[in-house]
């Protein structure tokens, strides 16, 4: 049963929650690896992909995405709605987002707390904002258009960071707690993301996963970062997800599990990506610490725990 | 929506994103009242090499011709005058091939523009909407005193670009990393691209083939394909050059005089 339908709104696109996938481990698509992906056949996990590159009318990026499809769940991740940004939404990609949502029904469907265009130039990066009563508000607005356009709960996730705003009147994760209960949004938790900035604004990651709203997590991210330093010589984190997962976000990512249960969780590697077999090791680890908790977890897979 | 109150982070933060000269944000800070430049940095950073990166994988022969180092540094100063307007990537970069052609530094190469855009053209391609070409059958379907009226609906994918130079051999041979050998450049070339299912496919029109196509494209009956073809060359071969056209996947359908 994973169909509802509602008799409110557009009915051009059916309101569809797919089932839950529960505690697997998955990883970013890349097309590169859809050979040996097509080759080894169907297998646990499921494969994230960023909703832009499948925003073209047509072509190979869409067959590629169509055969992964066929065999497996599907995260689908947004990166340039710019939720974050002051100003509205495109309505054009909206639609897009939407098109795909329903075309290829996710399983999860995610975007960044963060903006990337302003005005009419789109900057291609996850770009950081003050946490005050009006971006609270603006962001609030832009999740409650978002899911109002595809009819479904967006998991939100949390940012890295390298600055830090003057302007900003509430915490992070007071901020990010205050958006799920407004707009009913489910949060994807990076706990790369959280390592990086607890690193560059010297707070303690153990703290900020302690306010995060973990019972509203419905995916975890993890991904490796690099090193390079701040104006005083110290140590900065990048978010670069160009190499394996940090052993320090490793600790952190088996506490977040320990409290929250198993919950589906994504490899990200963007760059620099290696071969298909080097990506699935890395998700089969996740997998081993998620298999220890699957008890914790009311819905999902069942198997050997 | 002008910035409402509390709402101008993003207009300070976006200016010196893409201006090495401005300084940081004054909103912006590090913890502790640490400073913000290198914080700041780091985004500016990700900005101009991210969007660099973006025309190196849409123009990969031109970086391959021009190396690395001369593309980057060809590239930087376009995406900083010229950032994208569209959260699609695959969209970008549809003025560098004009930068390139008014680039002080590749003056040199003036064959270089025109091989940008069949790399422009080919990635339009290769995202355009799936449709199945004209099966070459319906062409010979058609009654010889309808041909003359006969208009053809172009594939989504179909791109027909002219160049004085050998854009599209030095493109091909530019596309891998194959070794290339001397390429005569001064020769004249057409180039027309298709993707008559899922491979973008690039083929060098014969001598006047682009007159042709192009009026074809453009959803011009034959008739006035024809003439203005054998206007610029008595002996262009029309029966060659239409069964090119449909063989490569050019057209979709037939747009009147359809004898099915």
């Amino acid at each position: 049963m994973s169909t509802v339908t509602k008799s409110t709104g557009p009915a051009a696109v059916p309101l569809r929650f797919a089932t839950p996938i529960g505690g697997v481990a998955g990883t970013s698509f890349k097309p590169e690896h859809l050979p040996d992906i097509l080759e080894a056949g169907p297998r646990r996990g499921f494969f994230e992909v960023h909703a832009e590159n499948y925003m073209g009318a047509g072509g190979p990026s869409h067959r590629a995405l169509e055969a992964i499809r066929r065999d497996h769940p599907l995260s689908l991740h947004g990166v340039c709605m710019s939720i974050g940004g002051p100003g509205p939404l495109d309505k054009a990609h909206l639609a897009r987002f939407r098109g795909l949502v329903a075309r290829y029904q996710p399983a999860l469907v995610s975007e960044h707390l963060a903006w990337s265009t302003h005005e009419t130039s789109f900057f291609n990066d996850l770009l950081p904002l003050p946490y005050t009563a009006a971006t609270l508000a603006c962001v609030c607005d832009h999740i409650d258009q978002v899911q109002e356009a595809i009819r479904r709960p967006l998991l939100l996730e949390n940012p890295s960071t390298y600055v830090a705003f003057r302007q900003s009147s509430m915490s992070e994760t007071d901020f990010i707690r205050t958006v799920a209960e407004r707009t009913g949004c489910g949060l994807l938790l990076d706990v790369n993301n959280v390592f990086v900035s607890a690193t560059n604004h010297g707070f303690s990651a153990l703290e900020y996963l302690a306010n995060f709203p973990l019972s509203q997590v419905g995916e975890i991210h993890l991904a490796g970062h690099a090193e390079q330093a701040d104006d005083e010589g110290d140590l900065l984190l990048i978010d670069s997800h160009d190499g394996p997962v940090a052993d320090a976000v490793w600790k952190l990512y088996e506490i977040v599990i320990q409290r929250r249960g198993a919950v589906p969780t994504l490899i990200e590697w963007d760059s620099k990506i290696p071969d298909w077999p080097v990506l699935q090791a890395e998700a089969a680890a996740a997998q081993t610490i998620l298999d220890r908790h699957q008890s914790a977890m009311p819905v999902g897979d069942r198997h050997a725990a | 929506m002008p910035h409402e109150a509390g709402l101008s982070f993003a207009a300070s933060f976006a200016q010196a994103l893409l201006d090495p000269a401005r300084s940081t944000p004054a909103d912006l800070t590090g913890p502790n009242g640490k400073a913000a430049g290198r914080r700041y940095d780091v985004y500016r950073n990700n900005v101009t090499v991210s969007l660099i990166d973006a025309l190196a994988a849409i123009y990969p022969a031109v970086q391959r011709i021009t190396g690395a180092d001369f593309f980057r540094a060809m590239a930087r100063p376009h995406v900083r005058s010229n950032p994208p307007t569209s959260p699609l990537l695959f969209e970008y970069g549809r003025y560098f091939p004009e930068f390139i052609a008014q680039y002080e530094h590749a003056q040199a190469m003036p064959w270089l523009p025109d091989v940008a855009r069949i790399e422009r053209a080919w990635l339009d391609a290769y995202h355009a909407a799936d449709a199945l070409p004209l099966s070459p059958g319906r062409l010979s379907a058609v009654t010889p005193d309808r041909l003359a009226d006969l208009a053809f609906i172009p594939h989504p994918a179909t791109r027909c670009l002219r160049s004085q130079y050998a854009a599209v051999t030095i493109f091909a041979a530019n596309r891998d990393d194959a070794p290339v050998t001397r390429i005569d450049a001064s020769r004249p070339e057409d180039t027309l691209i298709t993707r008559p299912e899922f491979d973008v496919a690039v083929r060098r029109l014969p001598p006047d083939g682009a007159v042709f196509a192009n009026h074809l494209i453009s959803g011009r009956p034959l008739g006035e394909a024809a003439a203005a073809a054998l206007e610029a060359s008595s002996e262009f071969d029309i029966a060659a050059n239409i069964a090119g056209l449909i063989e490569a996947g050019a057209f979709t359908s037939l747009a009147s005089g359809d004898p099915t």
